[in-house]
């Protein structure tokens, strides 16, 4: 069994979590052009190494975010939004 | 000692008279210029340049790989063959690689075992049941045979099957495409880089890729880690690792990359004679020639660059595999290994030309990549050569995503109904 820690819910089975897949930067697309649209839902950096991604407790509903290794399989941190916002000197949600 | 075991001892040892025949040469260094250049040498690179070289008449190809001679997903799949899919595009596109593989040992004078045995997809739910005949019309109308089929005649053509009621989730049909086969993965390898080399292509293993060439937005070459080399035309056929080689020539793909696990058991005497699968359940068997139960089932729940094997996977496929089977409770799993899929979001490949001149890709290939081996190196070579997309691959170029042209192709292994 592998562990994830979930920021709010403390170590649990990895079973228990849904994968959401890389943090892209947030396009709007009532100003963007199509192409770049399309682009923002569909194509994939998919890193083989470090990633960060969303990821969600689903027994408690809780959206967080992890830092992987996708060569590794190793969990390196999981942090909450509000954290991750935080170091990423953005305003929080 | 007798005397003929010293003759032909001898005789091999020093002479070489009686020494097996390579499946290929191996390549002297590389030239300083090719005339196509492919990345990856699994089946699908190999099938290209075996296809440039006999129907185009392009021999001056050089398959490049990191590895050795099919060592990724070629050797990692469970080599199942059919061509029962969903939409119109996909039956047309796999169709034409059935019939293929139908003359496959052939054309490449080796024996790719390739075997009909019939398959089995059960229904458990109404859903899926309704999936079932959608599924079994559109084949029927290209061309395919397939058909819905009751518990009863489940269980008449497949005795080993557990059809009762008395489980989890009961067999409620089954679409059941008569021509579902298997084949020899390697031999499909061996097969296509011996004819291509006998051609005059050229097999460089342990030759990876660092970086593809561009010059005005036109791609002109490789540097691999024995030197740079110029090329007119590059294909990367890679599998799990697209993404990477793709950014080499600064593409993005539509790609996520995800293991797909699969174990065998120990062998035994030929019990199963069809290829059964459930999308329900997300589990998929077939027995090889040898005996072993192949199994697989879905797609790990997240991303990942590995090939590492794990004991949930287990643990949820022989659970479901158990009900179906109850006989395999006796037997023991000899080996497991995982392959890198790379899933897209339709569950169809991406493949042909790109916004790079001279750049092409063969990619997207997912869970259903050994069945298109022959298929996708046919076009994908009628691609290079012309430097159009063919008809047939036209609804799988990269450019469907920018205007929502979609496949969704829910007939794929591993996709749930």
């Amino acid at each position: 069994m592998k562990i994830m820690i979930c920021p709010v819910n403390g170590p649990r089975n990895i079973a228990e979590f849904a994968w959401g897949g890389e943090v892209k930067p947030d396009v709007d697309p009532a100003t963007c052009t199509d192409q770049a649209w399309t682009d923002h839902l569909f194509l994939e950096a998919n890193i083989a190494g470090m990633v960060t991604e969303w990821w969600l407790h689903t027994p408690t509903n809780t959206w967080f975010i992890a830092r992987r290794n996708t060569l590794t399989d190793e969990i390196i941190e999981t942090m909450t939004l509000d954290a991750y916002y935080m170091r990423e000197g953005a305003i929080s949600a | 000692m007798p005397f003929a075991l010293l003759k032909y001892a001898t005789r091999s040892a020093f002479k070489g008279d009686h020494a097996a025949e390579r499946h290929f040469r191996l390549s002297p260094d590389l030239k300083p210029t090719y005339d196509v250049v492919i990345i990856g040498a699994g089946g699908h690179g190999l099938a290209a340049a075996y296809y440039l070289a006999t129907r185009h008449g392009i021999t001056n190809i050089a398959v490049l790989d990191k590895g050795w001679l099919a060592g990724g997903n070629t050797a990692r799949n469970t080599t199942i063959v059919r061509a029962n899919y969903l939409t119109p595009e996909g039956v047309a596109f796999y169709k034409e690689s059935v019939d293929l593989f139908r003359s496959l040992s052939n054309e490449l004078d080796i024996n790719v075992m390739y075997t009909e045995r019939g398959h089995f997809t059960l229904a458990h739910t109404d859903a899926a049941m309704n999936t079932a005949r959608w599924r079994a019309e559109v084949n029927k109308h290209m061309g395919v045979s397939s058909e819905v089929i009751g518990p009863d005649d489940v269980k008449r053509i497949c005795p080993t099957l557990n059809v009762s009621d008395d489980v989890h989730y009961p067999i409620m049909g089954a679409l059941y495409h008569p021509p579902g086969a298997i084949a020899r993965h390697d031999a499909m390898a061996w097969g296509y880089a011996k004819e291509a080399a006998r051609h005059g292509v050229e097999i460089h293993t342990q030759t990876g890729v660092n970086r593809i060439l561009i010059e005005n937005g036109r791609a002109v070459g490789v540097e691999t880690n024995r030197g740079t080399i110029h090329a007119g035309r590059v294909l990367q056929a890679v599998a799990g690792s697209s993404s990477v080689v793709a950014n080499m020539a600064g593409l993005k793909l539509p790609i996520r990359t995800i293991p797909l696990q699969a174990c065998v058991s120990e062998p035994v005497k030929p019990i199963l004679d069809q290829i059964v699968v459930s999308g329900s359940l997300h589990v998929y068997i077939s027995q090889s020639a040898r005996g072993e139960m192949v199994m697989g089932g879905a797609t790990d729940a997240y991303g990942l660059y590995s090939t590492r094997s794990t004991l949930d996977f287990k643990e949820s496929l022989m659970a479901h595999m158990l009900e179906l089977f109850p006989f395999m409770g006796e037997l023991k799993v000899l080996r497991q290994w995982a392959g890198m899929a790379d899933m897209t979001p339709d569950f169809s490949p991406v493949m042909g030309v790109t916004p790079i001149e001279n750049f092409f890709i063969d990619a997207g290939w997912g869970t259903w990549g050994f069945k298109a081996t022959p298929v996708s190196g046919l076009r994908m070579a009628e691609c290079v050569a012309t430097g159009r997309q063919p008809d047939l691959l036209k609804p799988f170029a990269l450019d469907r995503f920018g205007s929502f042209d979609l496949v969704g192709e829910k007939g794929a292994a591993s996709v749930g109904h």
